[in-house]
């Protein structure tokens, strides 16, 4: 049998299943922030730490060939962008920046609190995105880094 | 136990992980003794009721702990000689240290008791939070509600941050190849 890049057949099983339920438990984290511990940044870190998990285990070529690095790349800057579009909409509807825009739910409710859940989904998306491409950059690096050896 | 007894246990168990970080040959044994300090850090945030800055604080010491060790573990960094030591300067920096805690007596004495801060911003914050905010969770609606340019400044210190990272990685790699193609 060739020998493939990234750890053994086992962790590349058990990886397989296991991402699923950590990007999951990211996703709750990120959509329940207003009611629990947690909030866009925890979150973020999460599904940024559910990419690493999968790179250590594949290996950064099969991951490079997965996904589509560029977009990621994009997603992050645009993420940005788009918390300053919110903060001008406020301006825009009355009052002043960042000021609250989408309705107020009942409290407790997923869907409540207004501002704070869009926010911390923009928040979650770019630090997910920003620490992924960090930690992919790393391992290309190394890449270059071991060419020498 | 009293919460104090708890956090003091803890601050001891940071002191011996961050003397073992120093004085460990090993590079990968010194990398797993600075997480330490980190995860006793995300402990007393928990202990003081604080489960935010603690699930924060536990993620990101593994994901530091992870790159660190990815980034420098096949590195010759292990075979460091012995500095020599100076011992008028460590003589002076041991007394200076013991003139700075010997003077700050007084400020400790000075400072408000454990739990009861000066400042009483936070009690308008834990009576209108819901009413106003319709958010559970008091710190969310500080972060991104009361504070929101606080977050903004966040996101783009996140943002040049990883500017910068990649920045300085792209460096490094064209270097690598350029200097490849050369040789």
């Amino acid at each position: 049998m060739k020998q493939q890049p990234g750890l053994t057949l086992i962790a590349k099983t058990v990886t397989r299943i296991s991402v699923w339920l950590i990007v999951l438990y990211g996703f709750y984290i990120i959509f329940h922030g207003h009611l629990t511990p947690g909030g866009g940044f925890a979150g973020g870190v999460v599904i940024a730490l559910a990419f690493l998990n999968v790179m250590l285990a594949y290996g950064h070529e099969t991951v490079t060939r997965w996904l589509n690095i560029s977009f990621m790349h994009d997603l992050e800057p645009s993420a940005g962008a788009l918390f300053l579009t919110m903060g001008i909409l406020g301006i825009a509807l009355g009052g002043g920046f960042l000021a609250n825009v989408v309705h107020r739910g009942t409290l407790f409710n997923v869907f409540s609190s207004g501002n704070i859940l869009v926010l911390n989904i923009i928040i979650g998306v770019k630090v997910a995105m920003g620490l992924f491409v960090v930690v992919w950059s790393l391992a290309i690096f190394r890449f270059f880094e071991g060419g020498d050896k | 136990m009293p919460v104090e007894t708890w956090l003091i246990f803890i601050v001891g168990f940071m002191l011996i992980g961050s003397i073992a970080a120093l004085e460990m040959k090993d590079l990968l044994s010194a990398i797993i003794a600075v997480g330490i300090v980190g995860l006793g850090v995300s402990m007393a945030f928990l202990l003081l009721q604080a489960p935010d800055l603690a699930i924060v604080q536990f993620l990101f010491e593994i994901f530091s702990v992870v790159i660190i060790v990815r980034a420098f573990l096949k590195k010759d960094y292990h075979s460091e000689g012995e500095g020599q030591r100076n011992r008028l300067l460590g003589g002076i920096t041991v007394l200076t240290l013991i003139a700075v805690f010997l003077l700050s007596i007084r400020l400790f004495k000075a400072l408000p008791p454990f739990g009861k801060p000066l400042m009483t911003t936070a009690r308008y914050y834990l009576e209108n939070c819901a009413s106003q905010t319709h958010a559970a969770n008091i710190v969310s609606s500080i972060v991104l509600d009361y504070r929101g340019y606080d977050t903004l400044g966040e996101v783009t210190v996140l943002f040049t941050a990883i500017l910068g990272a990649l920045t300085i990685i792209r460096l490094k790699s064209k270097r690598k190849t350029e200097g490849e193609g050369q040789s």
